[in-house]
């Protein structure tokens, strides 16, 4: 899958299956700190994100960057 | 029970919300807050902060949508791409809401902006935004005969402060860490209306209310202390669901009280600045200490608005 990644913006290659909260994990970015968007929708930490999903993590925190 | 499937679990509430039930949540949360403190009276006209941010533009949206007659106040900082991108979402939300937003350029109106103006201050670039932001939303509402100032202060700002000035025991500030400061003369009252939530939920709240904010921060808030506060407490907050809450609100109940008998004193010294007017415990105020220093003149007079979108306007 495509993962975004914002301030600063990059993005990775990431291989699924895959749940929000382990691939949050595996990033080591806590969940308190993000929303996790697939395409143009919010996903709960449980949801399982496949190889052909095109993710964006959004930080939350205002003040810099995550 | 809801058969939606769910967008955003919250773990202090223990729960997962549909779109429509987290909404309502956001609603339900603004008003038990505005309700709890005494923010907004029946009638009463606000003036809503507005930064381009989730926060404040969440807060605009939500007392609008609550009926509450709100208008927005943009103040143009000068911050390079930074200042014409944020103010570029704030237009855009006016417009598409059809409501009316003031402008006030701070280069224009007090020939600075805040890059130089921090620089020539010796203030660190946030101290020198916040203190022209305070000013400036002070004088318009109290110009434009707004009853109280609402900011897009959530949970999570509330609860870094407060961590904050707990670490320095800083007595004066916590004395004034409350969700309402009211109105005394010459400054109007401020509300905080989202305090009863976090900035991820306001996040969450823009994306499901189809809010364009401004994503990137402010280039000049790297380093800014409250971002590692805020980061330590939702390092304690994904162990122990509840922690923020129950941090700020254990403050207001249990503690607040005790820290307020320095603000009688400060009040009753309060005096109207010799250059502006605003009220202030020295001759000259804070904010026109910092234009003289940076301009060499004094400010003074009222604050012309530009009115920019929305056409709702009315008349000031």
């Amino acid at each position: 899958m495509k993962v975004r990644l914002r301030n600063p913006d990059r993005e990775l290659d990431v291989a699924g299956p895959l749940s929000v909260q382990h691939l949050l994990a595996r990033l080591d970015i806590n969940r308190e700190s993000v929303l996790v968007i697939r395409g143009d929708t919010l996903v709960t930490s449980d949801v399982v994100l496949q190889d052909d999903d095109v993710i964006e993590i959004r930080p939350v925190i205002s003040g810099g960057a995550f | 029970m809801c058969r939606q499937p769910a967008v955003i679990d919250i773990r202090r509430h223990n729960a997962g919300f549909c779109g429509e039930h987290f909404l309502r949540l956001c609603r339900d949360q603004v008003t038990k807050a505005i309700e709890e403190f005494s923010m907004i009276g029946p009638g009463e006209r606000v003036l809503v902060a507005v930064s381009g941010g989730k926060d404040s533009l969440a807060a605009w949206d939500l007392l609008s949508s609550l009926g509450y007659e709100a208008d927005g106040l943009y103040l143009g900082l000068g911050i390079g791409d930074y200042s014409d991108t944020s103010g570029d979402h704030a237009r855009r939300f006016a417009a598409s809401r059809d409501l009316r937003l003031i402008e006030v350029d701070l280069r224009e109106r007090y020939g600075f902006d805040i890059p130089t103006g921090s620089r020539a201050a010796r203030r660190v670039p946030c101290s020198a935004c916040g203190l022209a932001k305070r000013h400036v939303f002070d004088r318009v509402a109290v110009e434009g005969g707004y009853d109280v100032v609402a900011t897009g202060h959530n949970l999570d700002d509330e609860a870094a402060v407060l961590f904050g000035n707990v670490l320095r025991w800083q007595v004066d500030y916590l004395a004034r860490q409350l969700p309402v400061l009211p109105e005394r003369d010459g400054f109007p009252r401020k509300v905080k209306p989202l305090v009863r939530l976090t900035e991820r939920e306001m996040a969450a709240y823009c994306v499901l209310r189809g809010i364009d904010y401004i994503v990137e921060e402010c280039p000049m808030s790297a380093g800014n202390k409250h971002l590692g506060y805020k980061e330590a407490l939702n390092a304690i907050e994904q162990q122990s669901p509840g922690s923020k809450h129950d941090f700020y609100f254990g403050f207001l109940a249990r503690a607040s009280e005790r820290f307020r008998a320095g603000i009688e004193a400060d009040q009753a010294a309060l005096r109207p600045c010799s250059a502006c007017g605003a009220p202030t415990v020295t001759e000259v105020c804070a904010f026109c200490r910092l234009v003289e220093r940076v301009t060499g003149e004094r400010a003074g007079g009222s604050v012309p608005v530009e009115l920019s979108a929305g056409s709702g306007v009315r008349p000031s």
